[in-house]
């Protein structure tokens, strides 16, 4: 099951041969090359990408275009990465960023 | 690393390609550094690689426009700094960016801005929660890898790029599962103050009107005189409430998509000490400039909707009249021959801004969404609510910047880019004065967040020289 997509707002993407396979939250998905990481969450259908330090609520990428830092996460073990400003690589690795950066 | 050139263009959109077109066509060096990895904007977002995929007709004519731009920029002998983020402008014209592991700096003699727009922050209650998105930032993931939403999500708020989504998800064979329009006049009142412009404009009329009689006859419902939406859900959006007139309904909702309009992207300008004011028509900050988009910061200079809201074509333009400009200040053409050249850029300026202010008095955004109600939150990042800032102008605070060391209001990593607007609305009302005398938040360095690796890795390559 290379795509998961369990409540994502979004529609399974078309498959194309060139697809990326990458882990969202140590599962694979299969994401159409040039997506986002924050894109690659959304297919994944993560019911949100991190907490907010502020106030510990629950947030998921908002503006897309980096305006709105909403979509930081963990990339590769790297923490507060700007989702949608970076594109996929194979392998990549995205997970979730719970409260502050880890330092 | 250091680099040199007559101009650093910032940002890869219309205006920044097509003034690193035209500059490099009076032989200046040009260097064009833009944060996407292709050339095209947010506009033509990766419109060579929807081309080669055989999407790009699908996704309309304006669209694959671009392509034309794109290639003119590929053969323009430009050097192309995809994929860098600029932290850092200075007024000199150093430029520092950095491509997620390394710095770099790169000197112009003059720099021309041209960072485009950014969507209105749409401050409502549940705006938060995940499932919350804006229009643009869906019609990006349509744009560049062809996903579209589920027919459960919902689209809520005003203006030409709302409705020219729901057509594209309908053109392409998708539904939504419906439009919240917030539009608070008529195109009949709209076009009765500015008939002139909507009728020499007639083409972006009958184009918006097109979008509508796609979006009617693919029977997707449009609530209109919508006064106020609300995203419910405990962890995430699973409903939408909408009120017209007393009158509030409910439904399911997988999804919502806001959008009211979008606004020049000011950051960079206002870091730069450049002078701004405040745009009665277009509700928001945009940078002051000459007839060449030069500011009154020296090397300095603004092109596209970074500098008012004009669209795409208005961008374009704007991009070409900079060049001229600069060119000009920096002694490659005479004057004479800007002015000369000058002219028929102008007339098709002219041709399609003639539209704007019809579109301004049709979609001007509602006075809640600049000082929204006291439970809403404004700023995201730290979870301040218009309230909290009303609680502070009523301790004495008179500006955006007292605000923010009361409340911690833009503090985040955003640095007041989503709260700005509605902390100067909200101000604003509350002092019973207009947003151009509150001002707005002082922009600090860097522009983006920055890893400290990545900056040391700057140090590196200077003491290398």
């Amino acid at each position: 099951m290379p795509f998961i997509q369990d409540g994502s707002m979004f529609q399974k993407p078309p498959e194309r041969s060139d697809a990326i396979l990458v882990e969202v939250e140590g599962r694979s998905v299969l994401v159409p090359r040039g997506a986002s990481a924050a894109a690659a969450a959304l297919i994944a259908g993560l019911p949100s990408t991190r907490t907010s330090p502020a106030t510990g609520e629950a947030r998921a990428p908002y503006c897309m275009m980096g305006v709105c830092f909403e979509c930081l996460l963990i990339i590769d073990d790297e923490s507060s990465q700007q989702g949608c400003m970076i594109t996929v690589r194979p392998g990549m690795r995205i997970r979730r960023q719970e409260g502050a950066r880890e330092l | 690393m250091s680099d040199s050139f007559d101009l650093v263009v910032i940002g890869g959109g219309p205006a920044g390609l097509a003034a690193a077109v035209q500059a490099c066509e009076f032989g200046l060096s040009v260097a064009l550094v833009d944060e996407q990895p292709e050339p095209g904007g947010q506009i033509y977002r990766v419109v060579e690689r929807a081309e080669a995929e055989g999407r790009a007709r699908g996704l309309g004519d304006d669209y694959r426009r671009g392509l034309d731009l794109v290639n003119a920029f590929r053969a323009c002998g430009a050097t192309h700094f995809a994929s860098h983020q600029v932290w850092q402008v200075e007024s000199d014209g150093r430029v520092f960016t950095s491509d997620g592991t390394t710095s770099r700096q790169i000197d112009g003699k003059r720099v021309l801005v041209a960072v485009g727009a950014m969507e209105r922050p749409v401050p409502v209650r549940g705006w938060t929660l995940p499932g919350v998105m804006t229009v643009g930032a869906a019609q990006i993931l349509h744009k560049s890898i062809d996903l579209l939403p589920e027919p459960e999500v919902w689209i809520a708020g005003s203006g030409p790029l709302l409705l020219h989504f729901a057509a594209e998800v309908v053109e392409a064979g998708a539904r939504i599962a419906g439009i919240l329009d917030t539009t608070r006049s008529s195109i009949s009142r709209a076009f009765m103050a500015h008939g002139t412009g909507a009728l020499r404009g007639w083409r972006y009329l009958a184009k918006g009107l097109g979008y509508l009689r796609k979006i009617r006859m693919a029977n997707i419902r449009r609530v209109t005189g919508v006064e106020a939406v609300e995203a419910k859900g405990d962890s995430q959006i699973d409903r939408v409430r909408w009120r017209v007139g007393s009158h509030w309904e409910e439904a399911p909702a997988k999804g919502l998509l806001l959008h009211e309009g979008i606004i020049p992207n000011t950051h960079m300008t206002m870091s730069l000490g450049c002078a701004h004011v405040w745009d009665a028509h277009q509700q928001c900050f945009r940078p002051l400039t000459d007839a060449y988009g030069a500011t009154d910061v020296g090397m300095i200079a603004v092109a596209g909707d970074c500098g008012g809201i004009g669209g795409a074509r208005v961008a374009e333009c704007r991009g070409r009249l900079a060049a001229l400009g600069i060119a000009a200040a920096l002694g490659c053409i005479t004057d004479e021959e800007r002015d000369h050249r000058s002219e028929p850029v102008r007339r098709e300026f002219d041709t399609h801004d003639a539209i704007r202010n019809f579109l301004d008095a049709l979609y001007a955004p509602a006075p809640e969404l600049l000082a929204p109600p006291d439970d809403v939150v404004v700023c995201r990042c730290e979870g301040v609510t218009a309230g909290r800032i009303r609680e502070a102008v009523a301790l004495g605070c008179r500006g955006p910047n007292q605000v923010k060391s009361f409340t911690r209001c833009g503090m985040g990593p955003c640095q007041g880019r989503m709260c700005g607007p509605a902390v100067t609305g909200t101000i604003a009302a509350a002092l019973d004065t207009l947003p151009g005398t509150v001002g707005s938040f002082r922009v600090r360095p860097p522009l983006k967040p920055l890893r400290l690796g990545e900056l040391a890795a700057l140090g590196d390559g200077e003491s290398a020289e």
